[in-house]
């Protein structure tokens, strides 16, 4: 397939399809690391984790409908001011679904799925009746559109970097947050062992709660970077509980380096295969490939050794 | 001691609510529905034997799959590739380039029936298909993660993303398996026309009868030894594993049954309602399935079936007059079901309907002693 | 979710309520049968009284084709509400029973079911995608119903319970292929589609067209439902330098590639590679972004700009219905077909009988249809023009070419099989 291009014909495509394995890699983790959070850390399963990414992408479309009218000359930078508001919403009904439903349930694992579940449709139907069942369109300022020429066949899209910039951000911070600050170490403590965590004097209810609403609002973040190169509609959360899950879970769950090593690996292989075969078959190939992994070595890529 | 332990497999209460049960689907039902709600009836119990299946897997043995629509479009397609092989004779598929040989598979060129289409001209190949590539499928996937101690939540997720593949897999190959479209247009079995109120009719009652089967069934293995090293597993699996017992074969035969459970499910389901497709084996459709037993209590066999009646029966009534909030409704269900009612319908009748009955029966059947 | 207040329908959903028998519902919608008159028009049972008559919307309320099927509702509903206000069908009022197929395929057939069975209704309009038409369709033929379908799509089927009012692939894909080759001189083309029936029949037509025309295809693909990242294919189409990109991507996917598309320096305006489409109308438009798309080409029989009386009316009354920021798109105006198509064949044949109305139905014409004159042809599809539109920035299209005369209909084209 390669006999009729030039060297630097084919240099240049490689390039760019490593480009858009890193695209891929960073829409994967970004999707991820919220459900890393929750699943990983606090092994909640939360089905509605894709309803939360699209009220972040609805609260971008929002914000750049109030811009575009009252604000105009602002709309430029609206977008990472969507983001902040887009965090905000998702933590506020992310803490007040973890107070209503979720610290209930941490005791029945499974039952959270039912429950979150059964949230997702409830979010689906109120997007539905709110915003109309057609897909919005989150109209973005020109110069997050295009693209940067590097060479003359080497194009470089913009959005595509802006997404890469953003998973970075958020990753670090996640990582210092758990790693570095006082909430994160507490979190991780009562992640190990509630009980011991409860009886040094760390409120776990406090925690919990901070932990599951930061999960949400992760999702929230990357549900508003979503909207420069996906769709938002009332049920296109749903397009992305799959991949979301299979990530951290091939990742192994309580691991954040786990999730990025994971989803670098499954995003670069769906991206390579997909340029060798047709879409679907990559899809397909991908998904069985991380099946079989972990069917393997069931407790994901890396593991965190602690005894319960 | 034979009828001691007879006994024992039947307490008065279980035999009491199959014999009600049994009632309602054979004579209530029928008598109180013209044919046509019959016939959604029978849908809606055809995925009752999927929440049968997930009580004894996931409320026995604590392996909760998300993926119980596999096995369901497992006999449903079995089902639907011998009676399209059967509607696709060479008469009727004349006006096709290759006549004899499914419409999908001619509008996609393919000129002659692909090898694993053969087999299913045979209806016993068909039956025996239905209960056995459903076993081997689950014995496959359960050898795999139960072996090496996969459980709980990670089974949960990896059977989601196997109903996923499925899907993909499914539509993409349109030509070998009807596609998005599934397998439509389905006529007779053999020879037998299916879409007739009165065969609407047969096939009613034999839904039911085999749902009462896999009861006792299933109620065999509850009471069974196998049914109480269940529990003990779910309960603590180390316990068990420590206590000399191989607890994987026990899940992995346990998930089999289920996925069978399933199966036969799916092909009646193709019976009645006269088609299959991908849309009922994919995600959301498996999360459906796990609240039917869910609503019905994941612990109750019983519960099971009227949790799958209940929940479809409000979605049909729900979204034939209220099309718009139907998901609202639906998702409260969920919702309730988890936090106010975690033991489902047959929760709700231990506490407030059976004290009642025991008290009854036990008035009833001191009387007869006494005389 | 039933405009409609009469005694009849408030009394079947009283009944409903009570959780009654249907068979007392379907008497209740009957009963009133009783003069010579009703009697003449219907001979089949049907829910026809002197004053009325039913009939049944079916479309997904819910669920994710929801976001496609509402403009056909619409449309509907405001076909009706026009023949009622014109004093009705062989002087009965419509009125219509709404049920939600809920984007699931064996509720469309169980839905459909209902509407025959218990509620009687003399037509039904909907169904959206192929999958829930197949489902449905057994249940039109042995109940002896007649489908309004206004979605077009990929041909194959030719049901006598069944009027077509949207366009079948080759009425879609041929003339627009040969419009590329004759004034923009494409020579190779890249098809990529998303992965079901109709992108792949579509495709499948239009590769043989292009060979035909000697003319190559470099470049085949297809991706699942729902899939949302498209920078390898793009990657692809960039290496093998089509001059066509034949696009029959739907659903999310659709604004998902064309984001990244333009993300990927492809300025579509430049038509190098010229985007041409046959699933974008103005309804996606409103999710992609018309900045996002400007540029591209899409062949459809109808588009909102289309500068006919017929047209400006439609629009017109469509917004003073259901508001000023709504658009139109293909489907909606074929949805909108569908009650008048079948207005006209009930006048023609003086009965509301499905079997009189098969007979009249072939040659039935619409001359002020929104998209201009229509016909019904024997294969009960129709006759209809083939349009070009360019997308413009603010969601509408420019139409820049239309086919002189109507094109027949195909469904079983020979020789694109």
């Amino acid at each position: 397939m390669f006999a009729d291009y030039t060297w630097a014909e084919l240099g240049s495509i490689f390039a760019m399809q490593g480009f858009s394995g890193l695209i891929l890699f960073s829409v994967l983790l970004l999707m991820a690391l919220g459900l890393a959070i929750i699943f990983g850390q606090m092994g909640v399963i939360n089905m509605a984790h894709g309803e939360f990414m699209i009220l972040g992408a609805y609260i971008t479309y929002l914000t750049s409908n109030f811009f575009s009218t009252f604000l105009p000359e602002l709309f430029g930078i609206y977008f990472f001011i969507a983001i902040i508001f887009a965090f905000i919403g998702t933590f506020l009904l992310g803490a007040f679904v973890e107070w209503s439903l979720i610290r209930h349930l941490y005791k029945r694992p499974l039952d959270t799925l039912l429950a979150t579940w059964g949230l997702s449709l409830i979010l689906q139907q109120l997007y539905r009746t709110i915003f109309g069942t057609r897909e919005v369109g989150v109209s973005l300022p020109d110069w997050m559109m295009g693209s940067y020429s590097l060479t003359d066949a080497i194009e470089i899209p913009i959005n595509g970097m802006i997404v890469m910039g953003i998973t970075l951000f958020i990753t670090v911070g996640v990582y210092l947050f758990l790693q570095k600050s006082r909430k994160g170490k507490q979190s991780r403590a009562v992640v190990q062992n509630r009980a011991m965590a409860g009886a040094v004097g760390i409120n776990t209810a406090s925690v919990d709660r901070f932990t599951f609403a930061l999960g949400c609002g992760i999702a929230g973040i990357a549900g508003a970077t979503f909207t420069m190169i996906g769709s938002t509609g009332p049920t296109s959360g749903q397009l992305y509980i799959v991949d979301t899950f299979l990530v951290v879970v091939f990742g192994g769950a309580a691991s954040l380096l786990g999730t990025v090593a994971s989803a670098f690996s499954i995003g670069q292989a769906q991206s390579i295969l997909e340029f060798f075969l047709s879409g679907s078959m990559a899809k397909v190939l991908t998904l069985l490939v991380v099946i079989v992994i972990l069917m393997l070595r069931p407790q994901g890529l890396f593991s965190l050794k602690v005894r319960r | 001691m034979l009828q001691s332990k007879f006994k024992s497999l039947t307490p008065r209460n279980d035999v009491l609510s199959f014999i009600v049960l049994a009632i309602v689907l054979m004579v209530l039902l029928p008598i109180l529905f013209d044919i046509f709600r019959l016939n959604l009836i029978g849908k809606y119990l055809t995925f009752a034997f999927v929440a049968i299946g997930l009580v004894l897997s996931w409320g026995l043995g604590g392996i909760l799959s998300l993926g119980q629509g596999v096995f369901f479009g497992i006999g449903g397609y079995a089902m639907a590739m011998f009676l399209k092989l059967e509607a696709s004779t060479p008469e009727n598929t004349a006006i096709q380039s290759t006549p004899g040989i499914p419409d999908f598979m001619d509008w996609n060129q393919l000129t002659a029936l692909p090898w694993f289409w053969e087999p299913f001209h045979s209806f016993t190949f068909t039956v025996v298909a239905i209960i056995v590539v459903p076993a081997i499928f689950a014995y496959i996937i359960g050898a795999a993660m139960f072996k090496r101690r996969v459980g709980g939540v990670y089974f949960a997720i990896i059977t989601q993303a196997i109903a996923a593949i499925m899907t993909i897999l499914i539509i993409g190959q349109q030509g070998y398996t009807g596609g998005v479209n599934g397998i439509t247009d389905l006529r007779t079995l053999l020879g037998w026309d299916i879409r007739t109120d009165s065969a609407k009719y047969v096939l009613y009652f034999v839904n039911a009868f085999l749902l009462l089967a896999v009861l006792v069934v299933a109620q065999y293995i509850r009471k069974s030894k196998l049914g109480r090293l269940l529990v003990a597993m779910r309960d603590s699996e180390d316990r068990v594993r420590f206590s000399g017992y191989d607890v994987s074969n026990f899940k992995i035969f346990i998930f089999c049954i289920a996925g069978i459970f399933s199966s036969i499910g799916g092909a009646m389901f193709t019976l009645q309602v006269g088609f299959m497709s991908p849309s009922l084996i994919g995600i959301v459709p498996s999360i459906e399935m796990v609240i039917f037993a869910a609503v019905g209590g994941n612990l109750s066999i019983i519960g099971a079936v009227y949790g799958a009646l209940l929940v479809n029966w409000a979605k049909t009534i729900l979204s034939e007059s209220y099309p718009e909030i139907w998901l609202f409704a639906m998702g409260a269900l969920f919702i309730a079901v988890v936090m106010a009612f975690p033991k489902g319908l047959a929760g709700l009748y231990e506490t407030y309907i059976q004290p009642k009955v025991d008290k009854q029966l036990d008035k009833w059947f001191k009387k007869e002693k006494a005389e | 979710m039933n405009k409609n207040t009469s005694p009849i329908t408030m009394r079947r959903k009283l009944l409903k309520a009570l959780f009654t028998l249907p068979a007392a519902v379907a008497l209740a919608g009957t009963s009133f049968i009783s003069t010579a008159y009703a009697a003449e028009a219907n001979t089949t049972g049907l829910a026809v009284t002197d004053s009325t008559v039913k009939v049944g919307i079916l479309h997904s309320v819910t669920g994710t084709m929801a976001i496609s099927e509402t403009g056909s509702v619409q449309a509907e509903k405001l076909a009706i509400e026009q023949i009622n206000e014109m004093g009705g069908v062989l002087g009965r009022k419509i009125e219509y029973i709404q049920e939600d197929g809920a984007s699931d395929w064996p509720t469309f057939a169980e839905k459909a079911k209902k509407l025959l069975v218990n509620d009687k209704v003399a037509a039904v309009f909907g169904c959206w995608t192929s999958a829930s038409r197949k489902a449905a369709l057994p249940v039109f033929e042995q109940y002896n119903g007649m489908l309004f379908y206004p979605t077009f799509y990929e041909g194959l089927e030719e049901s006598p319970n069944v009027i077509y009012t949207g366009q079948e692939a080759t009425q879609q894909i041929l003339e627009s292929l040969n419009w590329v080759v004759r004034e923009k001189g494409a020579k190779k083309f890249f098809l990529l589609g998303s992965d079901y029936i109709w992108p792949r029949t579509s495709n499948k037509i239009a590769r043989k067209h292009i060979e035909k025309l000697g003319l190559k295809v470099v470049g085949e693909e297809y991706y699942p439902l729902g899939h949302t990242q498209f920078n390898s294919v793009i990657n692809k189409i960039k290496l093998k330098k089509p001059d066509v990109i034949f696009l029959d991507v739907v659903g999310g996917s659709n604004v998902a590639f064309y984001k990244q598309l333009k993300a990927a320096g492809i300025d579509m305006t430049k038509e190098k590679p010229l985007v041409l489409t046959i699933s974008v109308t103005e309804d996606e438009i409103l999710g992609i972004g018309g900045e996002n798309i400007v540029g591209a080409y899409a062949s459809m029989k109808y588009f909102q700009s289309l500068p006919n009386d017929n047209n400006q009316k439609f629009v017109a009354a469509f917004k003073k219905m259901w508001g000023d920021k709504i658009v139109i798109g293909d489907v909606t105006q074929a949805a909108y077909l569908g009650p008048w198509i079948w207005k006209a064949a009930v006048e023609k044949a003086g009965s509301f009988d499905i079997d009189a109305i098969k007979k009249t139905l072939p040659g039935i014409e619409i001359p002020f249809a929104p998209e201009g004159y229509v016909k019904v042809h024997d294969n009960h599809h129709l006759w209809s023009k083939s349009r070009i539109g360019h997308a413009k920035a603010d969601g509408q299209f420019d139409v820049v070419y239309e086919s002189k005369e109507l094109i027949e209909p195909n469904p079983f084209p020979k020789g694109y099989q």
